[in-house]
């Protein structure tokens, strides 16, 4: 039996925390470079049960070109889909540097017996995915079934093979800080390169308090092994604002070398367009208005 | 018991249904006719404004999805709320130097305002809209609809009727609005906003911010998510100017109503109205 310490979390201090650090100013010259860098990290996501071959290949051409007006803006860090489109989006970003990510493993319930999560980590990653977002069985976390939980994490890693593993929480569904801190510790020990909040499917969806409680069990967990492992808060980050505000969070937990997208990013589908608008109100000085943006 | 003591109103602004203080937490001083300080009352800064527009973007597609019919009655709401209000109405225009008979008239002359436009809302469609002859087999109609998102500025010299003349047609003709109240008399249109928010008028359909037009101008004719822009007092040539370049980079419609004397026949009519509608037209095919 694998044995994962209870961690305790001061609930208060961490609220407080993030409501310190969130009173941070970023303004002008630093606004846009974290604007930027906030693009720069983003997953681009359409998980919906309506998702075409054309709403893949329109998402896969903003994650490509986010914004015409703006030629020189960095491009996305990955585009998420549904396991079936990972193929389309393979296929258009051909060349481009932009990972594709698949959801897999039953998403976004993972209730589906080990055999189908695995093959359908294995067929995401035979159609190309560069990254596997699966979820874990909450279910069994929550009755304290912990080695089981461990191990699909650690059969779905094997899985993946080439393929970075982000392992989502979904914290929405662990009621407290101690759960989310004990998922995390587990799921990094089980093989993950990756914890990310949530599905986006479940409300609430990734906040701050639990982004950093993730965070300190990502620094705690290098202070241990000299590992880094990534960070990606996913669902209900919709302004510009927020995405500063995370940023703040993990410069401040883990320091500089997390900010880049290969140990950090948003999961995120409007985020886009309110980091555009922003990005192009300080080079016009004009607000703008969400009818000059596309909207995929 | 001990005594009476009076309680003093705070005038704040009225953004998205709620009363907010400024952001920047700046204030200026409003004095009455004797020059005594009466208030202070929030000093708006340009981000009031975008969360103004903000307000007033979400709430639009709901209040022009209301049928006409029902934007009427609340029109009509909103005058029958003023009514049960009007002393405090005409105690706050005899501070600023109205007489006890011009400011039973102005409160008066805004009821009426409200109940006229109220009428207007299920009308100005079947007049202003039309079918139209064309060559071939088509049915051809041409309909109103709201231009979306309206900054505007209240005339300086009539804090309450210029106000009511301004917001009424706005939003009679299913358009959300942010209305800059009149800058040295701007206490009236806090009451008014008491009103609306009493009134079944949802949250963000109007939205009432207090400054100085000069700090906020170029904001309200730069902002590209305002589709047309009010002004009722004649800026200087310079900003009349900037306002209209400002107003073009998104193509806002600019409406002009330089009226002095809001009594006026002219400062009345259904072109208030359409000045803020977009004409769609529609070709149906029919058969032989």
């Amino acid at each position: 039996m694998i044995d994962i310490p209870t961690i305790p979390i001061d609930q208060v201090a961490v609220e407080e925390r993030v409501k310190r650090l969130n009173s941070r100013s970023i303004k002008k010259g630093s606004k846009v470079q974290a604007l930027k860098m906030a693009l720069s990290m983003m997953d681009l996501t359409t998980l919906e049960g309506k998702d075409s071959k054309g709403k893949v290949i329109q998402l896969c051409n903003k994650a490509k070109q986010p914004h015409a007006q703006i030629p020189d803006l960095p491009k996305v860090a990955a585009v998420c889909v549904y396991p079936t489109m990972v193929g389309i989006a393979k296929k258009e970003l051909q060349g481009s540097g932009i990972h594709v990510a698949s959801v897999a493993t039953a998403f976004p319930s993972g209730m589906a017996p080990l055999s189908v999560r695995i093959a359908d980590t294995k067929f995401a990653v035979e159609e190309g995915a560069d990254e596997v977002d699966m979820v874990i069985s909450r279910g069994a976390f929550l009755s304290g079934e912990y080695q089981q939980v461990f191990d699909e994490i650690a059969a779905i890693k094997e899985a993946c093979g080439e393929a970075h593993l982000k392992v989502i929480l979904e914290t929405g569904e662990l009621h407290t800080y101690e759960n989310v801190r004990k998922a995390s510790d587990l799921a990094m020990d089980a093989g993950a390169d990756f914890i990310k909040t949530s599905t986006g499917k479940i409300s609430p969806a990734a906040t701050q308090p639990v982004t950093l409680v993730m965070l300190e069990a990502i620094r705690d967990y290098f202070y241990k092994t000299g590992k880094m492992i990534g960070m990606k808060p996913a669902g209900g980050i919709r302004t510009a604002k927020q995405a500063i505000q995370y940023l703040i969070l993990v410069k401040e937990t883990l320091g500089a070398d997390w900010l880049n997208n290969q140990y950090f990013r948003f999961g995120a589908s409007s985020l886009a367009n309110d980091v555009l608008r922003q990005i192009v109100k300080q080079e016009t000085g004009l607000y703008q208005s969400g009818d000059y943006f596309s909207l995929d | 018991m001990s005594e009476h003591l009076e309680i003093l109103k705070t005038y704040k602004m009225y953004i998205g249904g709620a009363f907010p203080r400024t952001e920047s937490g700046r204030f200026y001083k409003v004095f009455n006719n004797e020059d005594e300080l009466i208030a202070n009352a929030c000093l708006a800064s340009r981000k009031d404004f975008r969360n103004a527009v903000e307000s007033a973007r979400s709430a639009f597609s709901g209040w022009n999805g209301r049928n006409a019919y029902n934007r009427g009655q609340i029109l009509y709401r909103i005058a029958e709320m003023m009514e049960s209000r009007r002393n405090e109405f005409e105690k706050e225009l005899t501070a600023i130097g109205f007489t006890t008979n011009e400011a039973r008239a102005d409160v008066n002359a805004s009821i009426d305002r409200l109940i006229y436009y109220a009428g207007w809302t299920d009308k100005y469609q079947q007049v202003f809209g039309s079918v139209n002859p064309v060559a071939s087999s088509h049915f051809n109609f041409s309909l109103m609809d709201a231009t979306g998102v309206v900054a505007a500025f209240a005339p300086d010299a009539s804090p309450l009727l210029g106000l009511v003349s301004v917001v009424a047609p706005i939003i009679a003709g299913g358009n959300t609005c942010v209305v800059l109240a009149s800058e040295p008399y701007p206490l009236v249109s806090i009451t008014f906003a008491e009103v609306l928010n009493s009134s079944d008028v949802p949250g963000g359909v109007v939205n009432i911010l207090t400054g100085k037009k000069e700090e906020l101008a170029e904001h309200f004719a730069g902002h590209m998510d305002v589709n047309a822009l009010m002004i009722t007092d004649k800026p200087s040539s310079e900003l009349h100017k900037k306002l209209d370049e400002l107003a073009s980079e998104n193509v806002k419609r600019m409406v002009k109503k330089f009226i002095t004397d809001w009594y006026a026949k002219d400062a009345q009519d259904p072109y208030f109205i359409t000045d803020f509608q977009e004409t769609k037209t529609t070709w149906h095919p029919v058969g032989f």
